[in-house]
């Protein structure tokens, strides 16, 4: 796997979408590419967290703990990124990653990535601008869900 | 020490002084006699006086004293010369005078320098060991590092002055003087003039000297403050500017400039009339000669020879007076700075030496209470810490303090340890007052550890059996040419008044750790690091760290072994890919370059990048192999990509760090390397640029960097270059190598390295930690566990301990206070820098170490988990700074609310 490809995969995230590739390759250089095999944890929810996670190959299991038990939300592929609010601020892992097959991925530590945030502020304007994409489409989906919901109290 | 210099250096070297006095007095003679021969010769033989006949002789040499009441010997009938065999002998007369004269001023200059430096030790040492004795409250005052400059620094002109104190004045003043004289003997007149020049220059030059040196300092403290007020114009600026002021800085800085120049011009002034008052009374003597001299010639008064000696012991006459001018101002200069030492280093309430005495017995263990009375501390400030304060606790009994102590807890374990005074009351172990022991008691009998843990720079195992090095206990063995120079050590030891224990013999007193001497001093250690929880940390230290069969043979000869089981242990648990092993014949793609093309740990700097790069032998290599063109190529690709990603990145950036290929300063360079060389062949290069390019290419992993620039193909042929190299290495890089042998320890690689024999895989990079663990547990089950730990003692703590974690010094701190088995123990929060949970269980750890060894001391402990209290035999609640209850645990946490909300 050479710095050009993961560059490539890295435009695919829509986190990165709108970075600059020089930018990119600096962020893919200053990451490690590892390896899982199937059935791996990447990390578990409730932990904290240092790093994220570009799937480049395979693919893997989103899990969250519901009444003591494990729930699958959601299987992730190839181009994109799992655990990014972990290095964007100090929270916990809001879910657990978990391989179901062979995966190679790019680990960007989030020490790394807001070294690279305060050296190129370009950068840091377009992953703001994804952000308030992403936080304007939550938001409105929420008022949608809200108004849904109180159609359907009213109606009952 | 003595107040006065002189005073202090005529005490202890007054029958040095007197012999190189005595010394200098007949080395007068010959001085004498080398300023009178010229006159011989050249009234004698060059003038023909006493030769006025041809063939006429002289005789010379004739020993012939004629002593009163006996009448005259005849010792020696002396030789009869011709004028020429006269000039030759007088000749060489004179010459051997000046070898004579050489001679004695070798011997005095010697005898001096050793003199002086004799001293310099002395008053060091004496510094020192004040130092030692300072009562504990005076290092709040000082600073450490002015300390270390006067020991060190301040004094060390003295020691040059000492040497010449006495005899340097004597020496140029006897010079001066026998010069003085000769040429009153010669003639009074000339004498007069001599003398009164003389008297001119010993009077009016030190008085104009001392106007310059006035206006040295001047210059000096002007400068300063000019460089002050440039400060503060550029630190003010926008003060400045928003007032408009900049024209009174102007101003003042025009004056300020205009002082110096006049100080500086006076300076030039002074300076060159000094200059030319002595050149001129150099010279005007002479003239003074010459015309009166030379009016005495032709009148008769004086002969030829007469006038030629005087003009010459004149020209020695100068020499010793500046040197004595210059003597008299380094008097002065030395004065004041060995006042200034001593002020600094005269203090009240010193220790007294025989607190310190050393004692080679062991001391009896105690069994009295420790008990403190009306015990009052105040802090610098003068505000009470403790008032009037009692406890008591029995031999075998435990206390523990905890709650707000509000720096009373600590300051009372402090006063128990005697690093502070009290300022009241008294503390008592049995009849004796506690600060009147000697350091052999309570530094043997009592241990202190706080959470200020320090470390001194060295092994970690000189640290843990540090407080067991009270006395030179056992002589160092030793060869037999080696005791000559230990029996000059300590004569000279003696001569300077240092103290003559041999720092080389074995300090360590094995038997009050329960142990009986350097062999089994490990039983000792390991339950304790146990116990503490050291021991995987030291494990740790011990794999980063490199051994030799003759220091650990164990591991040596094991290594085999363990690189069998921890591959086996890999494969059971399915990690073989993580760790990537260094075949002969294959190319290790998670290992650099480098490593890949040795095969082996390079031991010195002969094979480092840059030396590698333009070795003459890998450059044949590398060409005869066909690779000098790929190796260009992937250096030339490697630096386009480092420039590419790293050039806008600031020269101070983090990334940089951990940048294998460049620097940031030299990544510029490499910008204008790539120009130069785009479209140039490796040949049209500059043999710079070429080791250069080349030199990057060594550091490069594939899976790490993925730059894409090594293949297969290349991989291949670095095997087989590596084989190429490896066969035929010069002599010369022989030693530089150390190849990778399954069957045998490397020595120029870490532990770690060794049991791995390869590399672990950059995409597991995850798995080290666990990797980690593997090969510790491998070494346990191989039973090399003590070894490797004994590799971690080896570990060097840096200045401080500061190599080492906070906890980690901690530990060590406490260890080393537990090893020597006193019976007090004094605990103020040890472990502070540990989590609750960690402190808990070392607290039991240490509670069942303890009982193993039967070791039972009396503990007063100041908790920073109140939990903890539970393992004690009575607990004292400070509440405010104040104790406010005191019992057992059982009993305090159901009666006092203080002591149940501190353990919520």
């Amino acid at each position: 796997m050479a710095l050009k490809e993961e560059v490539e995969q890295l435009k695919s995230v829509p986190l990165f979408a709108d970075v600059s590739p020089a930018k990119l390759k600096l962020l893919a250089f200053t990451s490690d590419v590892v390896s899982f095999p199937a059935g791996r944890v990447l990390f578990n929810q409730g932990d904290l967290g240092d790093a994220a996670y570009v799937v480049l190959s395979g693919e893997v299991d989103v899990l969250i703990n519901a009444g003591g038990e494990q729930i699958k939300v959601d299987t992730i592929g190839a181009n994109s990124i799992v655990g990014e609010i972990a290095i964007l601020c100090d929270v916990v892992r809001t879910a657990t990653i978990k391989t179901t097959q062979p995966v190679t991925a790019l680990r960007i530590r989030k020490e790394h990535f807001l070294k690279l945030l305060a050296e190129f502020p370009e950068m840091t304007i377009q992953i703001m601008r994804v952000l308030a994409e992403r936080l304007n489409h939550t938001t409105s989906a929420l008022t949608e869900a809200r108004s849904q919901l109180r159609k359907a109290g009213q109606r009952a | 020490m003595d107040k006065n210099l002189s005073k202090y250096i005529w005490k202890h070297t007054r029958s040095q002084q007197i012999w190189i006095l005595i010394v200098v007095l007949v080395s007068m003679y010959t001085y004498f006699l080398s300023f009178d021969l010229p006159k011989f010769i050249v009234n004698g033989p060059i003038q023909g006086q006493g030769f006025e006949t041809p063939g006429a002789t002289q005789t010379y040499l004739k020993l012939a004293p004629t002593l009163p009441f006996i009448g005259t010997i005849d010792i020696f009938p002396g030789f009869d010369l011709t004028r020429m065999g006269a000039l030759i002998y007088l000749s060489l007369f004179f010459l051997l005078l000046v070898i004579v004269n050489g001679a004695f001023k070798f011997y005095i200059n010697t005898y001096k320098g050793r003199l002086g430096e004799r001293m310099l030790r002395r008053i060091r040492f004496e510094l020192v060991d004040r130092i030692l004795r300072f009562p504990p409250q005076q290092f709040k005052y000082v600073k450490p590092a002015e300390l270390a400059t006067m020991v060190k620094d301040e004094v060390e002109p003295l020691g040059g002055f000492i040497g010449d104190a006495f005899v340097q004045p004597a020496l140029l003043g006897g010079q001066a003087a026998t010069a003085l004289i000769f040429i009153f003997v010669q003639n009074f007149w000339l004498g007069m003039i001599a003398a009164a020049i003389v008297a001119v220059q010993l009077v009016i030059i030190p008085k104009m000297r001392k106007r310059l040196l006035k206006l040295g300092r001047e210059r000096q403290l002007t400068a300063r403050e000019l460089s002050g007020r440039i400060s503060e114009i550029s630190e003010g600026i926008s003060t400045i500017h928003s007032h408009d002021t900049s024209n009174l800085e102007r101003a003042d800085i025009s004056a300020r400039l205009g002082r110096i120049f006049k100080i500086r011009y006076d300076l030039y002034q002074w300076k060159f009339m000094v200059k030319f008052l002595n050149n001129f009374l150099a010279q005007v003597t002479p003239f003074l000669f010459y015309l009166i001299g030379g009016y005495q010639v032709i009148s008769g008064t004086l002969d030829v020879g007469q006038l030629v000696a005087v003009i010459a012991a004149y020209k020695d006459l100068p020499s010793p007076l500046k040197d004595l001018i210059d003597w008299d101002q380094a008097r002065q200069e030395v004065k004041i700075k060995y006042l200034q030492v001593y002020e600094q280093f005269d203090i009240d309430n010193m220790m007294d030496g025989k607190i310190q005495a050393l004692e080679t017995k062991p001391v009896d263990p105690l069994n009295h209470a420790l008990e403190a009375v009306n015990l009052s501390i105040t802090d610098d400030s003068g505000a009470r810490l403790l008032d009037r304060m009692s406890i008591s606790v029995k031999h075998g009994e435990s206390l523990a303090i905890v709650g707000n102590t509000g720096g009373s807890g600590e300051a009372l374990t402090e006063a128990l340890a005697r690093v502070i005074r009290p300022a009241g009351g008294k503390i008592a172990l049995g009849p004796h007052d506690l600060h009147e022991l000697p350091e052999s008691v309570t530094g043997r009998r009592m241990s202190y550890a706080s959470s200020d843990a320090y470390l001194f720079q060295g092994k970690l195992r000189e640290n843990l059996l540090y407080g067991l090095k009270h006395a030179p206990l056992q002589p160092a063995t030793e060869r037999s040419e080696a005791s000559a120079h230990k029996k000059w050590e300590i004569e000279e030891a003696n001569k300077s008044g240092n103290v003559d224990f041999d720092i080389h013999a074995d300090w360590i007193d094995y038997v009050a750790a329960g142990a009986t001497g350097p062999h089994d001093i490990v039983h000792v250690i390991l339950p304790l690091l146990d116990a503490v929880q050291l021991s995987n940390e030291l494990v740790e230290l011990g794999l980063r760290s490199r051994t030799t069969a003759s220091h650990h043979p164990k591991i040596s000869e094991g290594i085999v072994a363990v690189r069998k089981a921890f591959r086996e242990r890999l494969a059971s648990e399915s990690l073989d890919e993580v760790v990537v092993p260094f075949k002969s014949g294959v190319y290790n793609p998670e290992a650099t370059i480098s490593e890949n093309l040795l095969f082996g740990a390079a031991t010195g700097p002969l094979l480092d990048s840059s030396s590698l790069a333009k070795d003459a032998y890998f450059l044949s290599v590398l060409e005869s192999s066909g690779l000098t063109e790929t190796f260009y190529k992937m250096g030339l690709e490697i630096a386009e990509n480092v420039v590419e990603l790293f050039r806008d990145l600031p020269p101070d950036h983090p990334f940089f760090q951990n940048l294998p290929f460049m620097t940031s300063d030299q990544l510029p360079e490499y910008q204008a390397l790539l120009k130069r060389a785009q479209g140039k062949s490796f040949s049209a290069l500059t043999e710079e640029d070429r080791t250069s390019v080349l030199a990057l290419t060594f550091p490069y992993v594939e899976p790490q960097h993925r730059f894409g620039v090594l293949t297969p193909e290349i991989m291949s042929r670095i095997v087989d270059m590596r084989h190429a190299f490896l066969r035929n290495l010069p002599d010369r890089l022989k030693g530089s190598i150390e190849p990778y042998d399954p069957e045998r320890y490397n020595t120029a690689a870490s532990l770690l390295d060794n049991v791995l024999l390869g590399r672990i895989a950059h995409q597991h990079s995850d798995e080290g930690d666990h990797i980690r663990r593997i090969v510790r547990e491998v070494l346990t089950e191989q039973g090399l566990r003590e070894d490797v730990i004994d590799m971690g003692l080896a570990f060097n703590a840096g200045v401080g301990g500061r190599r080492l974690s906070a906890g980690m010094r901690q530990k060590v701190n406490l260890a080393r206070a537990l090893i020597k088995r006193s019976d007090y123990l004094i605990l103020n929060r040890p472990l502070s820098a540990l989590d609750q949970q960690e402190q808990r269980s070392i607290a039991v750890n240490l509670l069942e170490w303890s009982r193993n060894m039967g070791y039972k001391p009396a503990v007063i402990a100041v908790l920073s988990t109140p939990s903890l209290a539970a393992l004690f035999d009575k607990v004292m609640v400070f509440e405010r700074g104040a104790p406010v209850a005191t019992g057992p645990y059982s009993k305090l946490v159901e009666e006092n609310e203080n002591f149940k909300k501190l353990l919520t």
